[in-house]
């Protein structure tokens, strides 16, 4: 904790998206008591306000309070980022580690990585939910298992760097098991490269699930996240550009946020990267 | 290199019948029967049996996968649950804007993010740097379709310069064309902007550093001939990575920016085809696309060599 604090200090542009993503899981958890009404109320005689005293971010076509439901909006896009990127590193993780372990599971768990790493990340999503439905649930499910892959790659990847290290070979010749080498030598030197990848993963689940609700294969409309708040102000954004730019600047401010995070970790993580990064 | 280009090519198959189990098992588990959907609501138990019988959904998982993939293997990827059209048909009807508007794509960022990198890397920790470096990071983290409506609503709505939404066909004239697409191709390639900006300052840098770059600075060779004739040429390798691994990213984006600007491609297709549960789009669609991007990253790894020389199979 302490580091994490003096790495901040030493990295202002790491601190800046800290405090932003802060700020945005604050709102999330806070969104009752922000000043919100109920993000789903429809009030016929206040359709398309622009925004004003009463409604700050205006309203939609059904009258619903925009500032309300990008409010709420951010809880969605919180959830599904922070669950994908646990979930998938989780499970990458133990793929990973068996492919980097075990011979014939690598070669047949790369295969079948391979194959998944080429369908583009939203088609496959669009592929899954287009079989089960629109659901956050199901949205996470397809993000997931389009993310899996690339932290399996990276997990074994290291493994095979990490088997050949003296010290593995030291702790092999003192007799340690297979397992004992795994949990107590390769996978905490993993973990470092784990977090900047999750860091990234979890900006990319969000901005995956707000495509995926702005092309109508997302969050279901009954809830309102950043994605579908677009489709619906898309028939009129001309007229009234509110209804994309709000959703819109709150999207891009998380990712934003994320990135510069994940920047700031995989510099702190490897000093290398930072040169040829930078 | 032949025996690495057959070995790369046959490399491709074990994906490719990956992609095609995957796409078909997705069709087999989707809710629904597709013979009573295309027998229509007043068909008799026996039509649909018919039809399922002409179909071949009476027969066992293996065996329709094998009719399947024979079929697609000759180009029939099925009807649509929808209009009942031939599913290839309807793709080869909305190839073109897509296909013109990734090219498109490829081409403008291409044009704009190798001078960018290049001007950073030549400016190195000045203002033009800092400022390209803030630029890049900003414009990934902005979804394109983000970047898609602040250009519609700037250059299309305010300045005119662009139509905002809509798309000509090339029978309307070729510049026409190109005009409705410029918007969509520079929103679509915010991303790849931002990572071929930084690839092409990185690599410079790197080579920058580079003892042959000494010697010919020791030589007399000015700043500018270094950059452009010695170092410039060691970025193609990176770029062109970056360009094979961005066509996922390109593809994902094509989907969401031919909403926004309401342009009838394949992206356009795919999301109706959802709207409308309309399987066998979505899987030809899905098909049709990993294919194209096992396709352009082989090409990638046979153009290393084309490139570097130095590079060995």
């Amino acid at each position: 904790m302490k580091n994490f604090l003096a790495l901040l200090k030493s990295q202002p542009a790491m601190l800046v998206g800290f405090v932003l993503l802060a700020a945005l899981v604050a709102i999330a958890v806070f969104a009752p008591w922000l000043g919100t009404v109920d993000p789903t109320a429809l009030s016929p005689v206040n359709r398309t306000k622009p925004p004003g005293a009463q409604f700050w971010f205006g309203t939609d076509l059904l009258g619903r309070d925009v500032y309300s439901r990008v409010v709420y909006g951010a809880r969605v896009s919180l959830i599904v980022g922070f669950s994908v990127a646990v979930l998938s590193t989780l499970i990458g993780v133990v793929i990973g580690l068996a492919a980097g372990f075990v011979r014939w599971v690598d070669a047949v768990v790369m295969r079948i990585m391979d194959g998944f790493m080429s369908i583009p990340t939203i088609l496959l999503a669009i592929a899954l939910i287009a079989v089960a439905s629109a659901s956050m649930k199901n949205v996470i499910i397809a993000i997931t298992v389009a993310e899996v892959p690339r932290v399996v790659r990276l997990v074994r990847g290291l493994v095979l760097t990490l088997r050949e290290q003296p010290y593995v070979e030291a702790a092999l010749a003192a007799g340690a098991g297979k397992l004992r080498i795994v949990a107590r030598h390769i996978f905490p030197n993993t973990i470092a490269a784990l977090t900047v990848q999750a860091t990234y993963i979890c900006g990319v689940a969000i901005l995956a699930e707000a495509s995926l609700s702005f092309i109508g294969a997302g969050v279901p409309p009954s809830v309102p996240s950043w994605g579908n708040i677009m489709a619906e102000g898309r028939a009129l954004w001309q007229i009234r550009p509110y209804l994309i730019a709000f959703p819109a600047v709150f999207l891009s401010v998380t990712i934003l946020a994320i990135n510069m995070l994940g920047d700031g970790l995989r510099d702190a993580v490897d000093p290398r990267m930072a040169k040829r990064a930078d | 290199m032949l025996a690495y280009t057959c070995r790369r090519l046959l490399m491709t198959l074990p994906v490719m019948l990956f992609v095609a189990i995957f796409v078909f098992g997705l069709l087999d588990l989707a809710p629904g029967d597709p013979a009573a959907l295309l027998a229509g609501e007043d068909a008799t138990p026996q039509d649909i049996a018919r039809i399922r019988a002409t179909l071949g959904l009476d027969q066992p998982f293996l065996s329709r996968f094998g009719h399947w993939i024979w079929n697609v293997l000759h180009g029939d990827l099925g009807q649509s649950l929808y209009t009942g059209m031939p599913v290839s048909d309807m793709i080869l009807q909305r190839i073109a804007p897509t296909f013109t508007l990734m090219v498109m794509t490829l081409l403008i960022s291409v044009a704009l993010a190798i001078p960018m990198g290049t001007l950073a890397a030549w400016r190195h920790n000045r203002w033009q740097d800092r400022g390209i470096m803030v630029f890049a990071v900003f414009i990934f983290s902005v979804p394109s379709f983000v970047v898609g409506y602040l250009l519609a609503w700037a250059f299309g709505l305010q300045l005119r310069w662009f139509p905002v939404q809509g798309y000509v066909p090339f029978s309307g004239g070729l510049l026409a064309s190109l005009h409705t697409l410029v918007l969509p191709a520079l929103a679509l390639g915010s991303v790849y902007v931002a990572l071929i900006t930084r690839i092409t300052r990185a690599t410079l840098l790197e080579t920058l550093t580079q003892d042959y770059i000494r010697t010919a600075r020791a030589k007399g060779v000015d700043n500018r001939t270094l950059l452009f004739r010695h170092a410039l040429k060691n970025a193609a390798v990176p770029i062109v990575t970056v360009v094979g691994i961005g066509v996922a990213l390109l593809i994902s984006g094509t989907v969401v920016t031919e909403t926004v600007f309401s342009i009838p491609g394949l992206g356009r297709l795919v999301v109706d085809a959802i709207l409308r549960r309309d399987y066998p789009i979505i899987q030809g669609a899905v098909l049709l696309f990993s294919f194209l991007y096992v396709i352009v990253n082989l090409v990638v790894d046979l153009l290393y060599r084309a490139f570097d020389p130095r590079v060995k199979y």
